[in-house]
């Protein structure tokens, strides 16, 4: 199990130093001269000097590469070209409120999409399953600004009994973590029913079956738990999902966190913060696999021999 | 056994079971045949839009839904009926482009690396785990953050994110197939590795990204929505329908036709490309039924 792990982390951190490559090309890649861009247009050429030696642009690419993971690995992300504030206060700020959307969103998605696939795959070819199943190929493939806008214009506009935006009380998370789940539930049930399916039909299913167990122990004891070895993989991609799927829904509720900082900083081209959260969206995701992968060498001890 | 009933044994091809599996999910065909009237229409926009999608028209804002007026008119007068059927002209060619360059980019690399094996495969395996580091969107926003907004780097953007999803399929598909009797039977008598890829493995890898392609335009349209909506994408005043959600945004309960009709235009789609790949991936999978 631990070899398990060490091999995995060593994979991971691999993938990692690729996507600071990636982060860090990023830049290089623009077409112009960054510095001059966040410098301004009004900047001496001292000015435009001093913003590129702030960005690490000297030396040879070799240098600045090794400038720039050095500083990023103390957590040094330069400064806003917007705010001129350090890149990780402006990160810090943005923090929270996106880490509880996407969480109460995760939350609510994973409980309700779960029960609906487990409802579907019991009641297989009912109305129950047909029902829950137009429902989620809708959830899946329904616009989540629509639905955030349909709920503002409902809930908000209408009857007045939520805000439209910001982040003050409890009442303000209901319709965000609402639009934000709904597509991250709809997939869940989808895929728990299609797992539990598949599981139905396994030999030890039929066996238990065939020695009498109850239907409930059949379907608790035997079905399930086999079932949920897949989903769990899928709750941690879909997590992954969620913090890109904030990004759109923090824009339709003016929520003051990563997502919206992130619009903000490509449409003023504010490079240090765009490469600080491009590195750091990716690194949770790569982090949050890495621990489903974990997770899912606990339950199922054929992927720890591999 | 008599003759006639030896005569009316019939052996049906992989394709025509395939394809009679196929007709009788008719949820997946009547998507199908939607999908093929939003083609229509994108194709024939000029023919059957009853306005132009971009002339103001100021005597005439913020009008409901009316005979003249199918959907109404936005802020700038102009009829959302017609900018609905423009707009799927932009969005089609989206989804379709972006994910048909993937495709191919996917399914070469993809190929390679399932035949070749050994340190190519690991290579660009790694690369596509890279790729896949990012969710998706945050990678489309990377894009555009270098290449700058706009749809037609919108279309990059989401191909470079639909690329590994093929390779890695397609991948997964030529390692059992390289296995097969009729590819070691064609190795055998020396048909050399091109012609061996591509006669006797690729053709064998489609039924699996067909029902991906179709799944994954329903998601690049999606995603190319979104961008638009967050004013990344198309630029005004270009008729896309994440655009005109946005635009529509500052009315809502006021002019709900300026969201509802956009929003129903991309939801409708997108729904369309799920369920017919949901029906070509059952009619290809029996074991789900």
């Amino acid at each position: 199990m631990l070899a398990f792990i060490l091999r995995r982390l060593a994979g991971t951190v691999l993938v990692l130093l690729t996507v600071s490559v990636f982060v860090f090309g990023f830049v290089r890649l623009l077409p112009g001269d960054p510095a001059r861009l966040v410098a301004g247009p009004d900047a001496t050429a001292e000015d435009v000097a001093a913003v590129r030696a702030e960005m690490g642009l000297e030396g040879s690419i070799w240098r600045q590469y090794a400038h720039y993971l050095s500083q990023t690995l103390r957590g040094d992300f330069g400064r806003s070209a917007k705010t001129r504030q350090p890149v990780v206060a402006e990160i810090g700020a943005r923090f929270m409120p996106t880490l509880w959307l996407t969480l109460i969103a995760m939350g609510w998605s994973t409980l309700f999409g779960l029960a609906v696939g487990v409802l579907s795959g019991v009641k297989r070819g009912r109305w129950q399953d047909q029902t829950a199943m137009v429902l989620a190929v809708s959830g899946v493939s329904f616009p989540s600004f629509w639905l955030g806008l349909l709920l503002i214009d409902l809930f908000s506009v209408r009857l007045g009994w939520l805000p439209t935006g910001g982040d003050e009380s409890w009442r303000s998370f209901v319709l965000p973590s609402i639009t934000l789940g709904a597509g991250v539930a709809a997939v869940l049930a989808r895929f728990t029913r299609s797992a539990f399916v598949d599981v139905a039909a396994e030999d030890y299913v039929r066996t238990a079956r065939a020695k009498g167990v109850p239907e409930r122990g059949v379907i608790w004891k035997h079905a399930l738990r086999n079932a949920l070895i897949p989903v769990v993989t899928m709750i941690g991609l879909e997590f992954g999902f969620l913090l890109g799927g904030s990004i759109v829904v923090e824009t339709v509720f003016a929520w003051p966190g990563l997502g919206r900082l992130l619009i903000d900083s490509v449409s003023f081209r504010d490079y240090p913060v765009i490469q600080a959260e491009i590195l750091l969206f990716s690194t949770e995701f790569v982090l949050i696999n890495l621990v489903v992968d974990v997770l899912y060498a606990v339950v199922n001890p054929e992927i720890r021999l591999r | 056994m008599s003759e006639a009933a030896i005569g009316t044994v019939r052996i049906r091809s992989p394709l025509g079971e395939f394809w009679r599996r196929f007709m009788r999910r008719r949820v997946a065909l009547f998507a199908g045949v939607a999908i093929l009237v939003l083609v229509l229409a994108a194709i024939f926009a000029p023919w059957i839009a009853p306005y132009d999608a971009t002339t103001p028209d100021y005597g005439n804002v913020l009008s409901g839904p009316s005979f003249a007026h199918l959907a109404g008119t936005d802020v700038f007068g102009r009829d959302i009926f017609s900018r609905i059927i423009w707009g799927g002209r932009v969005s089609l060619t989206v989804g379709f482009v972006s994910v048909a360059l993937g495709c191919a980019v996917g399914m070469a690399l993809g190929v390679v690396s399932g035949f070749a094996g050994g340190f190519l495969d690991s290579l660009i395996m790694r690369f596509c785990d890279v790729l896949l580091a990012f969710p998706g969107i945050l990678l489309a926003i990377a894009v555009v953050a270098v290449l700058g907004p706009g749809i037609s780097n919108v279309v990059y953007a989401i191909a470079v994110f639909s690329m590994p999803v093929f390779a890695r399929l397609v991948r997964g598909s030529t390692l059992a197939l390289k296995e097969t009797v009729y590819v070691q039977a064609a190795r055998s008598i020396g048909v050399r590795a091109l012609p061996l890829i591509v006669y006797h493995i690729l053709p064998g890898t489609l039924p699996g990204v067909i029902v991906y392609l179709s799944l994954r335009i329903g998601t690049s349209i999606l995603t190319a929505a979104a961008l638009s909506f967050i004013g990344l994408g198309a630029q005004p005043p270009s008729p896309e329908w994440g655009a005109m959600l946005s635009d529509g945004r500052s009315y809502l309960g006021v002019a709900d036709h300026l969201t509802v009709f956009p929003g129903l235009a991309i939801f409708v789609t997108v729904l369309a490309f799920n369920l017919l790949g949901d029906g070509l991936r059952d009619a290809l999978d029996q074991k789900l039924r």
